[in-house]
């Protein structure tokens, strides 16, 4: 790293995103704005029941309508592609269903793609689509996790005998004993709603195989362009150097276009049957149906407690509804197993016992989604120990103090099996205290109690495991990079070309890489292109999930550029005749750093090195492109950590909950660019308070979804969202040079504990508690008749 | 309520494409009722179109022919004659907030406009469609209700008024009849001691509302002599809510307890479980609703 | 003899980004699909088609508006802006370097709308406060951002431009 001539554009500073002007000024380039030569457009004719048996379909009236190229079904789709059975295979005991494209026999969840409709346009499709007739018989449905696991319910999967995914426990130390033999016990229950990603932009893909060299190339708003690559060139059996997959502007990701989608895959195919482009955009209703959908969680948690304050035990039993299968690729395991294995790192306590189980319901699949089971282990442990420390009648402030795990107790595994090497709890939680005037924002609270004004403050305590390694992913089965690599290129004018194999959602990945390749080559950020999001032509890497990017596509740029800088001084030092260890570059302009003067100028080196070999010794090796990757093997994830605070109103009346300000302390390790990291921690934030008091796939008790549109379905608006303070604290990760740990979810899982904590604070003097997300008026108004009533 | 969501998942399809219809631009007002007159239910009028097409998007009506009433200037202006304030059907959300004759003569219209969508919404959506429409959960037609006004109603046939109040017949449905449009809405003057009051409990701002509310009352020294109190979002159309008007008329103010209306509440009001929301906690809603807006009118006398 | 029935397909003149434009549109398409398909204009986006999100806002005789809730067949007669035209123009240049400076952005595809939304707000040429700017961009769904970027470019666009006008 080149700290001596750190620039007003390298690592650390506040650089505006070199891709905002094109995208501010409507010229960003997302999938529906694409178009290719006979393009054809698909529609999907979806199952309206969550679990039927088809008894007929009749697909000859739509055949025969206007603009019609095709219409499939199950049998037309399926033979070719190799079903997914997504199960993890370092998880002893998981297991699912095969998952074929259309729904052949029966549907088991309401929005299973059952035909495809290829039309000339997507309103022909639709029209289209409409005359398809499918005569359904329902079947029993399964409709929650507590249904499904009921003796007696049948399973929706007969093969599976019961509807079981996954089942999980670990203990660690005497938990027992600890229960039995605290000074306290608080239990509680907790309900985590299902919820929606909800990018702006819906999922989308084309398809173009080319009859002609058998090669198939998706332009595809995916997260990893590499995982479908594999995926179609495994399923669909076509080598894998003939599949290519691009990933052009995306309009946010945050996880769900992660996932792997059997209409997405059934859109591939039907390019293939028609040997023609066809393009799949997932209108906005569709979304509500097929989106990998997130949560749905009920959790019951235990913390033992001493009268001195110490914590002795915790306790935690998860159960997850995962949807009817499980999801490929990716798994409906995280959730549960992140939850359990997270709940109470930051604090010291030895004995442990955890059991998640994953359970399949007639509902759409639950995939990933920004924070996974993290959000549910940060409030579960944040409101058991906010609600200890008021039992102690501690200051809930001074609990933390003195019950977070110690900087003297690192590096440490935590009774849930977490690694924390390089976490920073003190610290952060410190500097939130002075950020927020702790003191005179309790002061006040206590006055406006007075007043019947109910306001609740919560702080909420947070891990976040970042840059999954191979030791995470590898052992699974599925084949996911957690490597990213970069390819430099100096160009004969001295400006440099940056490949990366990340994607970039929106969260200016792509400019943090052209920060660190400057930084590191030596040359201001407007020398620097940068593109990503291309199999075919960057090293191999995993693109832009868990909290990534930077941490690890940063480290091979960093890497990358340190060897084209290296490459560089030492065609530079041939040149000048100058040994390349007195050189360096300042600003493009390779320097002598003895007499501190110019002794040549990259475009010279460039000019040189490409059109003027003759000039140079024989012998010389001129290499100006460079490639890199890096993965940390040994690394099962980074560790980010935080902490956060809410302040919010409740009207105790109608229920309402306003929030009034929310903070945040962010410990990502090194801060490539402020601004970048600002917005993820904000952005985050927004979608936690949404998923806390707004968000909810609402269903039927037989599995019918009844809010499915942007109407009753309530994603947080300006106008209800708070202003948000961000600081933070850096400590580097210890085993990469950049030190870049990660920052995609902290936001979010800070901010879900920390409203949970502060609407639970302000309902104390009631003594009614809410535990059921989101906290609706209807659910924050049955707390208090709880309560009043005198049950909890 | 925009539209019944789940409507749209009962179809194999989720669509978001329109079905094909015919479009007419008619010159004059006589030319669209003589339209209207011709093509009998398989035309529907579009003015402002913010509600028509996201059904029409959703496929969850299927008209032949769109007749864009949108440019006829016998539907818009805003005049005040003999107490009386006319308001053309084509008067958009937004020109509520921002008339001074409205914010002078009719301030609870402006008051509520405020929380109908947003500017992008206000901007396009008429006074004449939000009646029309006559979604139960929204503002103008309580608020057309509470102000006594009367619809100017149009066709081929001639014009006839009707009250606000016999307009709005059921769940969507209203005493137009086929080939009929609202020309324009008239108001009363209000009185010199009548208040207007507004309030609604909505998630986010520009949400339809869970319960509202629309007072038109009277008050002398601190004591409510007469009350108009049209609810919406928990009724199945806009309609005075007798027994709570009668009920709350002679409390003295500001109103403490809410026992004097409660049961009559329960009496007037009829709301149904939705999803998330059950009749119970909507009626708990609407009487802590009344207490505020009645409360609040003290605090506009006060200031 | 006068058209009582209407036509499948509708003639209309307008004038689109400051040009005029005169063509045969299908009735059933609403104006974003128009703009985005018949006539390339890519940068209005549609987000969810049933007028919530606003990622579709245009401007149409200055004022902001939903295209997806917006026939092309209504715009004859009107003036169109969308987001290709305002920023050719510059007319959007403050709004855009504010944003770009406060990355005010992310996916970008709720930028379009905000922007044009934002751009209605500060040519009123009136102060506003935050709360006011949040309750003007209510209706513009983003996911990204936590939207206090955005309030914070809006902001500081109407400080400049109100003391702009103050000293002009």
């Amino acid at each position: 790293m080149n700290t001596n001539t750190r620039s007003s554009t390298g690592i650390g500073a506040r650089v505006p995103r070199l891709e905002l002007q094109r995208l501010l000024s409507g010229r960003g380039r997302y999938i529906d704005d694409i178009k290719l030569p006979r393009m054809l457009h698909v529609c999907f004719v979806r199952s309206p029941h969550p679990h039927a048996r088809i008894v007929s379909i009749n697909v000859e009236p739509a055949k025969q309508a206007r603009g019609v190229e095709a219409v499939l079904t199950a049998a037309d789709i399926n033979p070719r592609c190799e079903p997914f059975v997504g199960v993890a295979l370092h998880r002893p005991g998981h297991r699912s269903a095969p998952q074929l494209l259309l729904a052949s026999e029966r549907a088991v969840w309401q929005g299973q793609p059952v035909v495809a409709v290829i039309a000339d346009s997507l309103a022909e499709a639709e029209d289209a689509a409409e005359l398809v007739a499918i005569e359904w018989a329902p079947l029993p449905v399964v409709g929650d996790q507590m249904q499904a696991i009921a003796p007696g319910t049948p399973a929706i999967h007969p093969e599976l005998d019961d509807n079981v995914a996954f089942d999980f426990s670990l203990e660690r130390g005497e938990p027992a004993k600890a229960f039995a033999e605290a000074d306290y016990v608080i239990e509680e229950e907790f309900r985590f709603e299902r919820q929606m990603a909800m990018t702006l932009e819906t999922r989308g893909l084309i398809a173009d195989f080319n009859p002609g060299d058998g090669s198939l190339t998706v332009i595809h708003a995916h997260q990893s362009p590499f995982q479908m690559q594999d995926v179609f060139s495994r399923h669909l059996k076509i080598p894998e150097h003939k599949v290519r997959v691009i990933a052009p502007d995306i309009g946010g990701g945050f996880g769900m276009k992660l996932n792997l989608y059997v209409d997405e895959m059934a859109a591939v195919v039907a390019s293939m049957v028609l040997g023609r482009p066809v393009k799949f955009c997932v209108d906005r209703l569709e979304s509500f149906v097929s989106d990998a959908q997130a949560r749905d969680h009920r959790i019951k948690a235990r913390i033992a407690f001493m009268k001195s304050g110490e914590i002795v035990a915790m306790e935690m039993d998860d159960i997850a509804a995962v949807g009817a299968y499980g999801m490929p690729m990716r798994f409906n395991v995280a959730e549960g197993m992140m939850a359990i294995t997270i709940t109470g790192a930051p604090y010291s306590f030895e004995n442990y016992k955890a059991r998640t189980r994953s359970i399949y319901v007639n509902k759409n699949l639950i995939g990933m989604y920004r924070g996974v089971g993290m959000p549910l282990a940060c409030i579960a442990t944040e409101l058991l120990t906010d609600l200890a420390a008021d039992k102690l009648g501690i200051d809930t402030v001074e609990f933390k103090r003195r019950t977070y795990r110690p900087k003297s107790s690192l590096p440490c595994i935590t009774p849930g099996g977490q690694r924390l090497e390089t976490v920073s709890f003190h610290e952060c939680l410190e500097k939130l205290v002075e950020l927020i005037d702790y003191d005179a924002l309790r002061k006040e609270q206590r006055k406006l109690r007075e007043k019947d004004v109910f306001r609740g403050l919560g702080i909420a305590t947070f891990c976040e495991q970042t840059a999954y390694g191979p030791p995470y992913y590898g052992p699974s089965g599925a084949p996911i990079s957690t490597q990213d690599g970069c390819n430099l290129r100096l160009e004969p004018s001295g400006s440099v070309r940056c490949v990366t194999s990340l994607t970039d959602q929106g969260q200016g990945t792509l400019t943090g890489i052209a920060q660190i390749v400057a930084d590191t080559i030596g040359v201001s950020i407007e020398q620097v292109g940068v593109i990503g999001g291309d199999s075919s032509i960057s090293p191999y890497g995993g693109g832009a999930w868990a909290s990534r990017g930077m941490a690890i596509g940063g480290e091979a740029a960093l890497r990358a550029g340190t060897m084209l800088k290296h490459n560089i001084l030492a065609l530079a030092g041939t040149i000048t005749q100058t040994p390349p260890e007195a050189l360096d570059i300042i600003d493009g302009q390779v320097v002598n750093t003895r007499t501190g003067q110019p002794v040549i100028s990259l475009a010279d080196v460039g000019r040189i090195g490409y059109f003027r070999q003759d000039t140079l010794p024989p012998d010389h090796d001129v290499q100006l492109s460079v490639s890199a990757s890096f993965v940390g093997n040994d690394k099962m994830y980074y560790m980010a950590n935080g902490v956060q605070a809410s302040y919010v109103e409740v009207d105790c009346e109608t229920g309402f909950i306003k929030v009034l300000g929310q903070w945040a302390v962010d410990d990502c390790g090194r801060v490539i660019n402020p601004l970048l990291v600002d917005g993820q921690v904000r952005g985050g934030i927004v979608q936690g308070i949404g998923a806390v008091l707004y968000e909810e796939c609402i269903y039927s008790d037989d599995a019918n979804l009844l809010n499915g549109t942007m109407a009753d379905y309530l994603v947080p608006m300006a106008d209800e969202m708070p202003d948000i303070v961000v600081a933070h604290v850096e400590t580097p990760e210890a085993s990469t040079k950049l030190g870049a740990k990660g920052i995609g979810e902290a936001g979010l899982i800070g901010a879900m504990g920390s409203v949970w904590v502060a609407v639970n604070d302000a309902l104390k003097p009631f003594g009614a508690r809410v535990r059921h997300q989101p906290f609706t008026p209807e659910r924050v108004l049955d707390a208090l008749a709880r309560a009043r009533s005198g049950r909890r | 309520m925009l539209f019944d969501s789940t409507l749209s998942l009962k179809h194999n399809v989720q669509i978001m494409k329109a079905r094909n219809f015919r479009y007419i631009r008619p010159d004059s007002l006589q030319h669209a009722y003589r339209i209207l007159e011709e093509n009998g239910g398989d035309a529907v009028p579009i003015a402002g179109g913010q509600s028509l097409l996201a059904g029409l998007n959703m496929r969850l009506s299927a008209p032949k022919l769109l007749v864009d009433i949108g440019g006829l200037k016998e539907l818009a202006g805003q005049s005040q004659r003999d107490g009386t304030i006319r308001l053309g059907a084509l008067t958009r959300h937004g020109e509520l907030l921002q008339s001074d004759l409205v914010r002078k003569q009719l301030p609870l219209l402006a008051q509520a406009a405020a929380h109908i969508g947003h500017v992008a919404i206000r901007n396009r959506g008429t006074l004449g469609g939000s009646l029309a429409y006559a979604d139960p959960a929204a503002e103008l037609p309580a608020c057309s209700v509470a102000l006594r006004a009367t619809l100017v109603l149009g066709s081929a046939a001639g014009e006839r008024e009707v009250k606000a109040e016999d307009f709005f017949k059921g769940l969507f449905e209203t005493d137009l009849r086929p080939g009929e449009l609202i020309v324009a809405v008239k108001f009363p003057a209000p009185q010199a001691n009548t208040t207007a009051g507004f309030a609604e409990l909505a998630r986010r701002r520009g949400d339809f509302a869970l319960v509202g509310l629309a007072a038109m009352v009277s008050a002398r020294r601190d004591r409510i002599e007469g009350a108009r109190l049209v609810y919406f979002g928990c009724v199945d159309r806009a309609k005075v809510a007798a027994s709570v008007s009668v009920a709350v008329s002679g409390l003295a103010m500001p109103v403490l307890d809410t026992a004097a209306f409660e049961r009559e509440i329960r009496q007037d009001l009829t709301p149904d479980d939705t999803p998330g929301l059950r009749a119970e906690t909507k009626l708990h809603m609407a009487t802590v609703l009344t207490r505020r807006v009645l409360n609040s009118l003290v605090m506009q006398a006060a200031s | 003899m006068t058209d009582l029935v209407g036509h499948e397909d509708v003639d209309i003149e307008a004038t689109l980004n400051g040009k005029p434009l005169k063509r045969r549109v299908k009735a059933r398409q609403h104006l974003a699909d128009f703009l985005r398909q018949e006539l390339e204009l890519t940068g209005t986006h549609l987000g969810c088609e049933h007028g919530i999100c606003g990622a579709c806002t245009v401007l149409i005789d200055g004022r902001s508006v939903r295209s997806c809730l917006t026939l092309a067949a209504q715009i004859s007669g009107k003036s169109v802006d969308t987001i290709e035209g305002l920023s050719q123009s510059g007319r959007l240049a403050d709004l855009q370097k504010a944003f770009i400076e406060r990355n005010a952005a992310q996916c970008g595809f709720c930028s379009s709308g905000m922007l044009l939304t934002a751009y209605e707000l500060v040519s009123t040429g009136e102060a506003a406060s935050r709360a006011e700017i949040r309750e003007y961009l209510s209706g513009n769904m983003c996911r990204c951002t936590g939207y206090h970027a955005i309030i914070d470019a809006v902001e500081a666009v109407i400080a400049a431009r109100t003391a702009g006008a103050r000293q002009s």
